[in-house]
C-alpha cells in the first residue's frame, strides 16, 4: 500500500510515490524531463504550505530522482524550483506521499523467484526420485571420464599431477565447485600415490584445499602420502600466479595439469605454457570468454555447467546425480519458454514478454 | 559434529543471503550485509597466513638447499624489502623507495607476463584452426572473415565484410554464448542447492 499524489502545473506534471518493494527507505519523485528548465531542484517540506528546503540539484534532462533521505511512516510534501528569465518558478505541491516497508520484492518474487522455485522443484524430485532406489542415466562427459586416466598416466610416468584451483577467492562458486573436484582428484592421486601440487592464488583458498586433500588422503587410508607443502599460497597477484604456476610446470614437469575454477586473461599462458610441456590437461570454467581458449589448448574442457556438475558425476551417488537430472529438466522448461516466448513475440502476444520484462 | 555444524552455518548463512535477494526488510538486508563484512574480515586475516606459508616453504627451501633454492633467497629478499619500504620507510607505500620498486620492478614484470599473451594467442590460434574436422573447418572460415573484416584492408578487399563481421558476432556467435550463460547459471542453482542442502559437502574435505 502506497500514497500517491500528483499535480499538473503548465507543462510539468509532479508524480511522487513511495519507491515499490523496498525496505521502506525511499520515496520516487518523477516528471516529465523539460530540457527548457534551467537551476532545476526539488525541495521538500512536512507541510503542504510551509516551508521547503532544497534536497538536490537537477540538471535539465533528469526526470526522476529518489529521496532517500525520508524517514519512515512521516508524511513528506515535494515541489520542483526552477529559474525563468523572468525570476523563480514552482510547480504546484506533490504528496502527502510516506514511505513504507514492503515485506517482499514481488517484482524479483515473480520473475526470478519463480523460476527458481520450480527449478528447486525439479531437483528435489529427482533426488527423492533416485532416493527411492530408481535408476538415473546422466549424460557423459568426455572430460569427466578422462580424469582417472589422466591421474593414471602421471602415475605411470612417475611424475606430479597439477591442480590450479581459478584465481578468485573461496566466495566465488566457481572456487567452492573446484574444491570440489579435487577432493575427487586427490582421493585418486593419494590412492595411486602420485604426488599433487596445488598452488593457489589466495591464503583462504590454501587452507580449504589443505583441508580437503587431507581429508581425501584419510579417506583412502593414506595420511602418509599428504604434504602440506604441496598445497601452498604463491600471491594474490594474477601475472604474478601465472608466472609462479609456469615455473612449476617447466621445473617439475607435471604428467597431468587440471585448471579448474575462474580464470581470466591467464588461462591461455597457462594452458599454452602446459601444452609446450606435453602434459594431458582437463581445463573447466564458468568464464564464457576463456573457454574458447582452453578448447584450443587443452585436451579436454568443461564447458561452463559442466564444472559445476563434476562433483556430483564424479561421485555417481544416486542423490547427487538426482540434483544433475532436476537441473536438465529445467534445462528443457527454459528452453521451452524461450521457444514459446519467441514465437508470442512474433505473434504478437505481448502478455509473455511482459511476464517476463526486467524491473528493479 | 565436526560435520554437523558447519552445515548448519553454510545453511544459515546460504539461505539468509538468499532470502535477503527477495526480502527488503532492513533487517535482513542489515544481517545479509553484516555476514559480507564478517567475509571480508576473515579474509583480511588470512593475508598474514599466506604470508607466513610463503615465508615457511622458501625458508625450508633455502635451509635444505633444494634444487632452485636461489629463487627462493630473491623472493624473500625482495619481499621483505618491500615491506621494509612500505611500513618504515619514509612515505611508505607512497614514498620513494617503495614506488620506485613498483614501478620499475613489479611493473614491467607484470606486463612482460600479460604480453606473452600475444604471442600464445598465436600458436593456440594455429592449432585451432587446422581444418582436420568439419567443424574446425567452419572455424577456420568463420575466424579468416572476422579477422579480415575487422582490418582495413577487409573493407577494401569487398565492403560488405565489416557488416557480415557485425552478423556473425551478434548473432551465431551471441546465441551461443547466451546458451552457454544459460546453462553457467543453471548449474550455478542446482549446485547452490546441494551446497544448501548438505548434499554436496566433499568441498570441505573427505568426500561424502
Amino acid at each position: 500500500m502506497f500514497w500517491i499524489g500528483f499535480l499538473i502545473i503548465n507543462t510539468l506534471n509532479i508524480q511522487v510515490f513511495d519507491t515499490p518493494n523496498d525496505d521502506g527507505s525511499s520515496i520516487t519523485i518523477t516528471w516529465p524531463a523539460d530540457i527548457s528548465l534551467k537551476g532545476m531542484e526539488i525541495t521538500r517540506s512536512l507541510k503542504s504550505s510551509g516551508d521547503f528546503e532544497k534536497i538536490v540539484d537537477l540538471t535539465a534532462r533528469d526526470s526522476i530522482f529518489q529521496d532517500a533521505t525520508v524517514q519512515r511512516g512521516i508524511d513528506y510534501y515535494y515541489r520542483l524550483k526552477w529559474n525563468d528569465p523572468e525570476g523563480e518558478s514552482f510547480s504546484n505541491v506533490a504528496g502527502p506521499v510516506r514511505a513504507q516497508v514492503q515485506l517482499l520484492n514481488f517484482f524479483r518474487l515473480q520473475n526470478i523467484g519463480l523460476l527458481i522455485a520450480i527449478l528447486f522443484a525439479f531437483i528435489i524430485f529427482y533426488i527423492s526420485h533416485a532416493q527411492s532406489g530408481k535408476k538415473l542415466t546422466i549424460r557423459r562427459i568426455p572430460g569427466l571420464t578422462a580424469v582417472e586416466d589422466a591421474i593414471g598416466r602421471a602415475t605411470e610416468m612417475g611424475k606430479p599431477v597439477l591442480y590450479v584451483p581459478g584465481i578468485n577467492d573461496i566466495d566465488d562458486p566457481q572456487t567452492i565447485a573446484s574444491m570440489s573436484i579435487l577432493a575427487r582428484v586427490a582421493e585418486k592421486t593419494a590412492e595411486y600415490g602420485t604426488t599433487l601440487f596445488v598452488p593457489t592464488c589466495h591464503a583462504m583458498a590454501m587452507t580449504m584445499a589443505q583441508q580437503v586433500v587431507k581429508e581425501a588422503a584419510i579417506k583412502v587410508g593414506r595420511p602418509d602420502w599428504y604434504n602440506i607443502d604441496n598445497i601452498r599460497y604463491l600471491t594474490d597477484d594474477q601475472f604474478g600466479y601465472v608466472s609462479a604456476v609456469d615455473g612449476i610446470m617447466i621445473r617439475d614437469r607435471p604428467a597431468t595439469n587440471f585448471y579448474l575454477g575462474t580464470f581470466y586473461a591467464e588461462s591461455l599462458i597457462l594452458a599454452e605454457t602446459g601444452h609446450s610441456t606435453g602434459a594431458i590437461q582437463i581445463a573447466g570454467t564458468a568464464m564464457s570468454d576463456q573457454l574458447p581458449f582452453f578448447v584450443a589448448a587443452c585436451d579436454y574442457t568443461l564447458l561452463g555447467e559442466e564444472l559445476y556438475a563434476a562433483s556430483a558425476y564424479l561421485s555417481q551417488e544416486p542423490v547427487q546425480l538426482g540434483s544433475l537430472k532436476g537441473q536438465d529438466l529445467g534445462k528443457i522448461l527454459f528452453i521451452a519458454l524461450i521457444l514459446f516466448g519467441v514465437v508470442a513475440r512474433l505473434l504478437g502476444w505481448n502478455f509473455f514478454y511482459n511476464l517476463f520484462s526486467v524491473q528493479q | 559434529m565436526k560435520r554437523t555444524i558447519p552445515l548448519v552455518i553454510v545453511f544459515t548463512c546460504g539461505f539468509f543471503m538468499l532470502a535477503a535477494f527477495f526480502i527488503p526488510v532492513r533487517f535482513v538486508q542489515d544481517t545479509s550485509q553484516m555476514l559480507q563484512n564478517w567475509y571480508i574480515g576473515v579474509a583480511a586475516f588470512f593475508v598474514f597466513i599466506g604470508i607466513i606459508n610463503l615465508i615457511k616453504i622458501n625458508l625450508e627451501k633455502i635451509q635444505r638447499r633444494l634444487r632452485d633454492w636461489q629463487y627462493s633467497f630473491i623472493l624473500l629478499g625482495f619481499l621483505f624489502f618491500m615491506m621494509f619500504a612500505g611500513f618504515v620507510l619514509r612515505g611508505h607505500t607512497e614514498g620513494p623507495v617503495f614506488q620506485y620498486m613498483f614501478n620499475y620492478f613489479y611493473t614491467p614484470c607484470s606486463a612482460t607476463m600479460f604480453s606473452l599473451l600475444a604471442f600464445f594467442v598465436a600458436s593456440a590460434s594455429f592449432r585451432a584452426f587446422r581444418a582436420k574436422t568439419p567443424e574446425a573447418t567452419l572455424l577456420l572460415i568463420a575466424a579468416v572473415i572476422v579477422m579480415i573484416g575487422r582490418i582495413p584492408v577487409g573493407y577494401g578487399i569487398w565492403h560488405g565484410f565489416p557488416s557480415l563481421v557485425e552478423w556473425i558476432m551478434t548473432v551465431p556467435n551471441t546465441a551461443a554464448n547466451r546458451g552457454i550463460i544459460f546453462g553457467i547459471n543453471l548449474g550455478l542453482i542446482s549446485m547452490a542447492l546441494r551446497v544448501l542442502l548438505g548434499i554436496e559437502r566433499s568441498y570441505m574435505g573427505g568426500g561424502d
